[in-house]
């Protein structure tokens, strides 16, 4: 309650941005009396009636697929980038090996592996996890890499002199004197994640909420169509909230 | 003269800078073995410790000249010298942290090859040697279990080395949240609850104000006292090398040689005010100070 008082000023400052574009979304779509812009009032009725009314329906049709792909993806990219990238980190030879690699990936945008991985793993969930994956490392790893260069040689020392052992040197001191910069990494990725969830459910698809997307605008129906476009505003706001509150949280000791 | 330099009776100043060229060939590169009577007094020992920086390049710079010299079991002593004479130089191979280009140090008879079990090391930079994501009691707590120790036993040291250093009721805070003075205290508790038995300081209290530092002293000599530790702190500050130490080993500009060993009979429990202000005091800072100024005006 003390934090709602305290930090009113900012809440309503923030309302009153979303109550503008809203304002002005409904002006314009009202004024435009068009078939492809439909007024916000018609969209949210669109999101409760087609989304939320039938939620069991509409999780197990889309949210669930997407998520599972998705959280698949970039679970498993993540603890990849990260082990990686400590190792290249702490070592300059197996660095000289591997980066130049990294950076030719990376210089490929994920996409435009798509048709690729259709004919190499299928049509099934192990394309769009790949896909997802391949894009979503970059940014992980090379902020990994870049947190553990710069760690301050003296915390090694410090871990030499103290006779820690290998294990604690990489869980106590190497992951939290790089966890800032993995952090900064793991933002960048969650935005391209959901960028590349709904790219691969755009081809070959039969569930997820890219596919609904699809589906609503060759149905010519688009109400459901901006509405699945809310709907995964909101869903990205959500993982992004979801990640900035674990991140607050492991980084605590940083803004104290 | 004896395999043993400078074990010698501590009468009041006895320069070394010739002794150490005796020893200069001894055993250069392959490990000793404990031939020498472990246990024979002296805690540590080094023997014509030489470094050079980028050996054989243009920037070829020789740090450590061949110093020589002990430290007892139960002893403070403390070692001295201008602004880059090469003294982490000294501190970063006696904890093993580097090997010195040649000469040996050992500890308890045993060559110093990597950083000893025994032995630990609290840096000039309290800031960068804490961790900050691990709370006070946890920083002191971090080498503990890979010591081996049963939770009991490492909360009970962890309470009594914070106790020891007057940070009791600050265990749940982070190092940020302390003071400079308060932060180099938990790295002192940290050590100390590690207990080694021999404490090395590189230039500890170098960045904190002057009540602090004093304090710092006093609760150092404190816990030395009570706990039995060996200490070598190293300084430039010359008051500070005379109040705290049993000896005092002053070094001479890079490529630093240990110019003399001056043994401190001041009677102890000293006292910031008191001490200073005895003859023997002023004397022995005045002495070490002449020996400081000759040796650098003689590197220039």
């Amino acid at each position: 309650m003390s934090w709602v008082r305290s930090h009113l000023a900012d809440i309503l400052i923030r309302l009153a941005a979303v109550g503008a574009l809203l304002a002005f979304w409904w002006w314009a779509t009202s004024q435009a009396e068009s078939l492809y812009f439909p007024t916000p009032d018609t969209v949210f009725q669109s999101v409760w009636n087609d989304w939320l009314m039938n939620f069991s329906d509409s999780w197990r049709e889309n949210f669930w697929p997407s998520m599972k792909r998705l959280l698949l993806g970039y679970g498993l990219a993540a603890v990849a980038s990260v082990v990686i990238g400590v190792a290249i980190g702490r070592s300059r030879t197996f660095g000289q090996y591997v980066e130049p690699i990294i950076h030719f990936i990376r210089a490929i945008p994920p996409p435009a592996f798509l048709p690729l991985f259709l004919i190499l793993l299928g049509i099934e969930d192990t394309q769009k996890i790949v896909l997802i994956a391949i894009g979503v490392f970059p940014p992980i790893l090379l902020n990994t890499i870049e947190g553990v260069r710069s760690i301050d040689p003296q915390q090694f020392d410090t871990a030499d002199v103290l006779q820690i052992s290998t294990r604690r040197r990489v869980t106590h001191v190497i992951l939290p004197a790089a966890a800032p910069k993995i952090f900064a990494g793991l933002r960048i990725s969650m935005s391209i994640a959901v960028i590349l969830m709904v790219i691969s459910e755009l081809s070959a698809t039969t569930d997820g909420l890219g596919f609904r997307i699809l589906q609503a605008s060759r149905q010519f129906k688009y109400v459901e169509l901006w509405a699945g476009i809310v709907v995964l505003g909101v869903v990205g706001t959500v993982l992004n909230g979801c990640l900035v509150f674990v991140e607050r949280r492991v980084l605590r000791w940083s803004t104290v | 003269m004896s395999s043993e330099p400078i074990e010698m009776t501590h009468t009041s100043v006895t320069h070394t800078s010739d002794l150490t060229e005796t020893t200069e060939m001894s055993e250069p590169t392959q490990p000793v073995e404990p031939a020498e009577p472990a246990g024979a007094g002296a805690l540590l020992e080094a023997r014509d410790v030489r470094h050079t920086y980028g050996a054989g390049t243009r920037e070829e710079h020789v740090a450590l000249g061949g110093i020589s010299f002990s430290v007892d079991q139960g002893e403070f002593v403390s070692i001295v010298g201008p602004s880059g004479c090469g003294k982490t130089t000294l501190m970063r191979c006696v904890s093993g942290l580097m090997k010195p280009t040649s000469g040996t140090i050992s500890m308890k008879g045993e060559v110093i090859s990597a950083v000893p079990a025994d032995l630990t090391l609290v840096f000039q930079d309290y800031s960068r040697s804490l961790y900050p994501w691990l709370r006070v009691a946890a920083n002191v707590d971090f080498p503990l279990k890979d010591a081996g120790l049963a939770r009991p036993e490492r909360e009970e040291r962890v309470a009594q080395a914070l106790a020891d250093v007057g940070l009791t009721g600050h265990e749940t805070k982070y190092p940020r949240q302390l003071s400079g003075g308060m932060q180099q205290r938990v790295a002192i508790a940290r050590a100390l609850a590690y207990r080694p038995a021999m404490l090395l300081m590189d230039e500890p209290y170098a960045s904190v104000d002057a009540q602090t530092r004093a304090s710092l002293e006093d609760m150092l000599l404190d816990v030395w006292e009570r706990r039995n530790k060996t200490v070598l702190f190293v300084t430039h500050d010359i008051d500070e090398s005379v109040y705290l130490a049993d000896r005092v080993l002053v070094l001479s500009n890079g490529p630093s040689r240990v110019i003399a060993d001056i043994a401190v009979d001041i009677a102890r429990p000293r006292d910031q005010i008191d001490t200073k202000a005895t003859p023997e005091f002023v004397e022995l800072r005045a002495e070490v100070a002449r020996l400081i100024r000759d040796a650098s005006s003689g590197a220039i």
